[in-house]
């Protein structure tokens, strides 16, 4: 039964990729690509990776189609390419292709437990989580204990991002921090919306913190609870306009934030150091050694979960203010 | 012996899309949701290579004792949120090749770049 | 007892799949974009509705049921809400209903 839905779910990612390679029309890819992004999600969910799941659905089916919507905002909806089918590349993609196909026959078949990625470190992890760090959730004890420098690394890769699209989109246009006139946002006669997104923000903001600090226990933490949170804020400035949304989250605020949550994880980092132990090691922090992997975990799925939302919310403003700014200087 | 490599096969046809896309189409925005077709195709491939049939979500439980793989869902993790950061680096990229040359294009934009 | 329920589950999950079947039905072959977003609503509200009624019922009393109780309520909140919105933004278009277009074939966009 579960071959008959994996089978499926596969179909209709390839139909959609079809659908996507097809289409002239922008707007109706990025849709297709938020639609594609969902069924991996679904497909994630019957695989049992549920973690992966959780931040496949929010982002390849929330931020992605968001920045990329923002973007066509001011790039054009209509893609100008000719239709033509060109024969080099679909040579190369063919043969690639084979060759895949063909390599793909030494694999170990579809899942078989011994195979070689099921042997040394896998098992560890799962017989000695429970004993050694003592949470439930296994994929959240291998990403910030066992592999906590990896994530350390990850953190900086989004704060790169961040400064990046804020230095690139900001910077150029002479930004010099002071805050957009407040005139009135053309969404005010939107009422249905403004009310029913009143009512619903703060549960959404809710839903992120309950799910920033259930990681340990079930799917969740610190990624997914950050782009849940900036997705609430998102909602919020594309409800009540950009002025309105500024003046409640100063870009200030966001720029510190960012920057706030890699100091956060680095600390406990360095204090383990200080306190006896290597870099990121949690048992250095208190006497007890579990106690101190749980006190390190909350801590660095804190500082993630800050630097994610703050770098997710600066992003989609940093582009909302440059396509206003671009709207404005082409009158 | 199909259904041993029906996933693997369904990964390398995902693949080849996302690549042909990403080599063809001349808009730099298509390019770029080619390049996340491409994306998300290795991460069925990574999860599909941790599934362990018969076992369960890695989240430690009463009611079973065989888990499904934790290490390759860390690294999938880590992948699509450093593949978002990259995407919006690009996009911000394209935004001022717009603004630059006013055209998203890429002949166009070699044009204006050989004049 | 459990029986009536289990079949009662399964009957509800089973309407359920089928309203989800008509509404992409209706998506596919209604001529007007306002009768395609009413499919399309019918998905996102009645079959909802009768999918999670029928997991509730098998679910039995427990945190799964509460959980399904809290998405039940969000859902019957925000899918009308989006129908709302899709609605207004093909106005915001000047997009007309069929009947109110003055000389096209009955093909829709």
């Amino acid at each position: 039964m579960s071959l008959f839905l994996d089978f499926s779910l596969l179909l209709m990612l390839i139909i959609i990729a079809f659908a996507i390679a097809r289409t002239r029309d922008l707007f109706a890819a990025v849709m297709f690509s938020g639609i594609y992004g969902l069924l991996s999600a679904s497909f994630f969910i019957l695989s049992d990776a549920v973690d992966v799941a959780f931040t496949e659905a929010a982002v390849g089916a929330g931020i992605f189609p968001i920045l990329m919507l923002v973007v066509l905002s001011f790039v054009g909806r209509y893609e100008r390419s000719e239709r033509r089918l060109k024969p080099v590349p679909l040579l190369i993609a063919l043969g690639c292709g084979a060759v895949l196909f063909v390599a793909f026959q030494q694999m170990p078949a579809f899942g078989s437990p011994d195979g070689p990625s099921h042997q040394h470190v896998g098992p560890r992890y799962i017989e000695e989580s429970p004993s050694e760090i003592g949470i439930p959730n296994m994929v959240t004890s291998v990403l910030a204990s066992y592999r906590g420098f990896d994530t350390l690394g990850e953190v900086v890769v989004i704060f790169t991002a961040a400064i990046g699209v804020f230095a690139l989109l900001l910077g150029a246009t002479g930004w010099s921090g002071h805050y957009l006139p407040l005139k009135p946002s053309s969404m005010s006669s939107h009422k249905i919306l403004r009310i029913v997104g009143k009512m619903l923000i703060p549960l959404i903001l809710l839903f992120g913190l309950y799910v920033q600090f259930h990681g340990e226990y079930g799917p969740g933490g610190g990624f997914q609870a950050g782009v849940i949170f900036a997705a609430g804020i998102i909602l919020y400035t594309m409800l009540f306009g950009m002025q309105r949304a500024q003046r409640v989250i100063p870009l200030q605020a966001l720029r510190l934030l960012t920057a706030l949550g890699v100091l956060i994880y680095g600390s406990v980092g360095i204090v383990s150091i200080l306190s006896g132990g290597n870099f990121l090691d949690y048992s250095a922090l208190l006497p007890d050694d579990i106690a101190g992997q749980h006190v390190g975990i909350i801590l660095i799925e804190l500082g993630v979960g800050i630097t994610v939302a703050a770098s997710m919310t600066l992003i989609f403003f940093a582009f909302t203010l440059a396509s206003i700014s671009a709207g404005e200087s082409d009158k | 012996m199909i259904l041993d490599y029906l996933n693997y096969w369904a990964v390398a046809m995902l693949m080849m899309i996302g690549l042909y896309i990403t080599m063809t189409q001349g808009n730099l925005v298509k390019k770029l949701i080619g390049l996340n077709l491409f994306q998300t195709s290795v991460f069925i491939f990574y999860i599909s290579v941790a599934k362990v049939s018969g076992g369960t979500a890695p989240i430690a439980t009463e009611l079973s004792d065989l888990y499904s793989n934790p290490l390759p869902h860390v690294l999938i993790l880590t992948a699509i949120v450093v593949g978002i950061s990259t995407l919006a680096l690009a996009l911000s990229l394209v935004a001022q090749i717009k603004a630059k040359y006013d055209s998203i294009e890429e002949d166009e934009i070699r044009q204006q770049d050989s004049e | 007892m459990e029986t009536l329920t289990y079949l009662l589950s399964q009957l509800l999950l089973l309407a359920g799949s089928f309203l989800i079947f008509s509404g992409a039905l209706g998506l596919l072959r209604f001529p007007d974009f306002f009768t395609r977003v009413h499919a399309a609503g019918v998905t996102d509200t009645l079959a909802a509705t009768f999918i999670i009624l029928g997991l509730m019922l098998i679910a039995g009393w427990g945190l799964v049921q509460a959980k399904l109780i809290m998405i039940f309520l969000f859902l019957m909140i925000t899918s009308p809400t989006a129908c709302h919105a899709l609605a207004k933004s093909a106005l915001h278009g000047q997009l007309k209903p069929e009947d109110e277009r003055p000389d096209q074939d009955s093909r829709a966009p």
